[in-house]
């Protein structure tokens, strides 16, 4: 099915004039075959080409956006089934429900309780993606005063839920914000699709079944292709399956109208069931899970499975391990801590010495992104190395003693490194969670 | 069942492996566990068998563990007692026992083996259901206790562990022995996961006599790591490789409880909220993420915990008509 770089080649001006940014119309056509470049990049493209070359190029799930600016969320984009094959790109958005039942202050005190669904973990911000009105009370001009006033206060991109009359009377008002529309059924695509075209809006096809779905999408997607793709959750299992065989045939047979973001809605009506049922979707290709779980200790762990599921498995996230970094009004008597340049470990270490309200040196060892553990068993963080590293890094000048601090996970290396480093090495706590107390005993002298 | 489909056609499975024997088997359970018999990647029953639902094994150790406040709550009127904590174990639904021997570390109070044995022993009379039971993880100790606990309770068919890729072979000849499974453990690495079951199987011990736990790390911690090993294992087995078609087991439960989200207060960390509800997701959510990736057996601590995997699990053993 994919085409060779010769194919497309054939297809190209070849006058290498370099517009594309390749050198040559036969390295943009190598580039292509390769997914690193799209045929509208080449401006000289001639229609047939396109026509020729379009569909077989193109990546096999569509990108999609929803929400403008700051509030933008892109979806789909996905080449791989697995994340050890390469990597997943675009994490799954949560978008909350809210319904247009709530009004006055009530709705106002649920847009900002959803407004505030956002946390920090490991240095990182975390946050919901986007804010789904649904149009509970099947009244459309209910429907469109709620959209108003959540459009006007959210902080996220939205997503519309109603009928044909709701969606036509809320949609125009709210339309620059480019909200996603749900959803265009087999009773009422045409309407709804020529109010998303009209309104430049991505919109949900909603189907019953994956041939159902297959044929509704074939249908809408030769007028419109800004869509996600919803098979209606009635069943966890049956979601699961639809979702991989719909994923299946977009990137293995790049079967067209599979080749879309997805959305799930939850369907568990107890909230820790909800966010345990999502886990299944975010892991198994969805581009928006779509819930009613408003709370921020049960999203939590939910935001992190998605952000360990969208890491890319190829090269661990670090921080540059050659900065000494100080954490607070850092003096000479302040503490030196010793970790890894693992993004996840230095994070987690950085926390808790901010937590610990005693200002305090950390030093990353360059581990290659390994965590202590693995970097320990891998014999790089140990004794020698990190007697060599926190030398070079000149951090004991700043201070006036002669202590560094280590995981407690290398405890046994403290005797090692002592007698390589000279310094005297003190075994922190096993978990960086453990860095306040240790630190408040230790030095309470240093409490800010 | 729809035209619209890409079903995959593999040609290997999953080992089944049962664990537990009953009076007429040998032992004396009153209930066994027998997990595996996948010919599909997790939960896609439209194009292949998986004909068993993951199970739950509730952690228990043989000395008062002084545990994450939330589970202390829970256990505090058991946990100096193996025998009543297994019991309450059981009452909160565990298909299995996993009798963690922490008692016989050196540093921890350094337990005989004797004494460990009958620990095992008062523990398998209190409840019926299969029991797993593993060292204290200090490997010369492990040696000494783990033959000893196997001989007093052969024919239980108890899972029995870890077996290390440097330490595999007196846990592995006991349990060939006295009839039990063995918990081989690797750290994260696909080719020594594969390594340590062929070590094992050139001892005598038949392929489905083990069960692998190819390294477990929390939700936050490393669970990707963990996740595409369970994917990369899986599709090994599926296409045929017998040294990857062992059932996953995953030690959650020591995992997630240590996690900072588990352990942070709500008064230090005001903008993460309850810390019990966060806390048991913490543990929820790492076990059925790795569901997805294809473990087979959870070993989990808390009891709601337990409830919301299991209830997960049986969503996603429907047989889904598509
Ligand atoms: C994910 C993982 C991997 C990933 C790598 C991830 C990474 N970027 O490092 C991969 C798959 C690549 C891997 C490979 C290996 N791994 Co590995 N891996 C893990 C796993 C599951 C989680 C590690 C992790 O990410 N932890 C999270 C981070 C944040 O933890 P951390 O760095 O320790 O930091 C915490 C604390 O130490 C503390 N802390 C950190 N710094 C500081 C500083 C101070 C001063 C203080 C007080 C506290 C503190 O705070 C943090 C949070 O509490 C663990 C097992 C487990 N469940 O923990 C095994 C583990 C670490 N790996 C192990 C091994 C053996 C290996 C390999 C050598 C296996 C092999 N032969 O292939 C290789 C080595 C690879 C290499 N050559 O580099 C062993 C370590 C041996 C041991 N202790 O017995 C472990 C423990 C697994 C096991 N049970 O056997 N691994
Ligand atoms: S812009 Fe088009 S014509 Fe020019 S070099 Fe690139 S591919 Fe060739």
């Amino acid at each position: 099915m994919a085409l060779t770089g010769l194919d497309i080649f054939k297809q190209l001006p070849k006058t290498n004039c370099k517009d594309c940014g390749s050198p040559t119309c036969l390295a943009f056509a190598m580039a292509m075959a390769n997914g690193k470049a799209s045929l509208d990049m080449c401006p000289h493209a001639t229609e047939a080409a396109k026509e020729n070359l379009g569909a077989a190029t193109a990546p096999p799930v569509r990108t999609v956006k929803v929400g403008v600016g700051e509030q933008e969320i892109v979806m789909g984009d996905e080449t791989v089934l697995f994340r050890h094959d390469k990597t997943f790109y675009h994490p799954t958005a949560i978008a909350i429900q809210i319904p247009d039942t709530l009004s006055g202050a009530e709705l106002d005190a649920k847009i900002e309780k959803v407004n505030g669904l956002v946390m920090d973990r490991v240095g990182q911000k975390i946050a919901i993606d986007m804010v789904a009105i649904v149009n509970a009370s099947g009244d459309a001009a209910t429907f469109k005063a709620a959209v108003e006033a959540v459009a006007a206060k959210a902080n996220f991109a939205l997503l519309l839920a109603a009928d044909v009359a709701g969606l036509e009377a809320a949609v125009p008002a709210v339309a620059a914000k480019k909200p996603l529309l749900h959803a265009a059924t087999a009773e009422n695509w045409e309407k709804v699709v020529a109010l998303a075209k009209a309104n430049n809006c991505p919109v949900v096809v909603k189907g019953n079944g994956l041939d159902d779905t297959a044929a509704l999408v074939e249908k809408v997607a030769a007028q419109y292709k800004e869509l996600v793709i919803d098979f209606g959750n009635t069943q966890q299992a049956k979601t699961l399956a639809e979702m991989v065989n719909a994923r299946r045939l977009a990137i293995k047979k790049k079967f067209r109208p599979f080749g879309y973001p997805m959305l799930a809605c939850t369907i568990a009506t107890d909230a820790k069931e909800e966010i345990v049922e999502a886990a299944t979707y975010v892991a198994k290709y969805a581009s928006i899970v779509c819930m009613k779980v408003d709370e921020k200790p049960l999203l939590l762990p939910l935001m992190a499975w998605r952000m360990n599921i969208y890491t890319d498995p190829q090269k661990p996230m670090t921080v540059e391990s050659k900065n000494v970094y100080e954490i607070g009004a850092v003096g000479p008597d302040s503490p030196v801590y010793v970790c890894t340049n693992f993004a996840l470990t230095y994070f987690a270490v950085e926390g808790e010495v901010v937590a610990s309200k005693i200002p305090g040196y950390i030093v990353a060892v360059d581990t290659d992104g390994a965590s202590v553990l693995t970097a320990w068993a891998a014999g790089k963080f140990v004794a020698e190395p990190i007697a060599e590293f926190v030398k070079n890094i000149g951090i004991m000048d700043k201070v006036n003693h002669n202590t560094i601090v280590i995981p407690g996970y290398v405890a046994i290396i403290s005797g090692k490194l002592k007698e390589k480093s000279g310094y005297e090495v003190v075994v922190g706590p096993q978990e960086a969670a453990g860095i306040p107390a240790f630190a408040k005993a230790r030095y309470p002298h240093l409490m800010k | 069942m729809a035209t619209n489909m890409l079903k995959e056609k593999y040609s290997g499975k999953i080992n089944t492996v049962t664990l537990g024997a009953t009076k007429e088997q040998g032992g004396t359970r009153t209930s066994t566990v027998t997990v595996g018999g996948e010919s599909t990647m997790p939960f896609l029953q439209f194009e292949g068998d998986m004909p068993l639902k993951p199970v739950v094994a509730m952690e228990i150790q043989d000395i008062n563990p002084g545990w994450h406040p939330v589970l202390n709550q829970v256990y505090a009127e058991v946990m100096d007692c193996p025998v009543a904590w297994a019991k309450k174990c059981v009452e909160f639904g565990a298909d299995m026992i996993y009798l963690k021997l922490a008692g016989a570390h050196p540093d921890n109070g350094d337990k005989s083996p004797e004494d460990c044995a009958k620990i095992v022993k008062d523990v398998l009379a209190a409840v019926g259901v299969p029991l797993i039971v593993v060292g204290c993880g200090e490997d010369e100790k492990d040696n000494a206790v783990l033959p000893v606990v196997a001989e007093a309770a052969a024919g239980e068919n108890l899972l029995i562990g870890c077996a290390k890729q440097d330490n595999y072979k007196s846990v592995a000849a006991a349990a060939m022995v006295h009839k039990h499974k063995v918990l081989a453990a690797s750290p994260l690495d696909i080719n020594i996961c594969k390594q340590l079951n062929i070590l094992i199987s050139e001892l005598g011990l038949a392929a489905d006599n083990v069960l692998i736990d190819p390294s477990t790390a929390a939700l936050g911690y490393g669970i990707e790591y963990t996740y595409s090993i369970l994917e990369r294992g899986r599709l090994g087995a599926l296409s045929g490789d017998k040294m990857l078609s062992q059932p996953v087991i995953c030690q959650v439960g020591y995992e997630a409880w240590r996690a900072k989200e588990a352990v942070a207060t709500e008064e230090d960390f005001p903008n993460w909220g309850n810390q019990a509800d966060r806390a048991i997701l913490w543990e929820a959510m790492t076990a059925t993420g790795l569901l997805q990736g294809g473990a087979h057996v959870m070993v989990l601590r808390h009891p709601e915990a337990v409830r919301l995997v299991k209830k997960n699990a049986e969503e996603l053993m429907v047989k889904a008509e598509i």
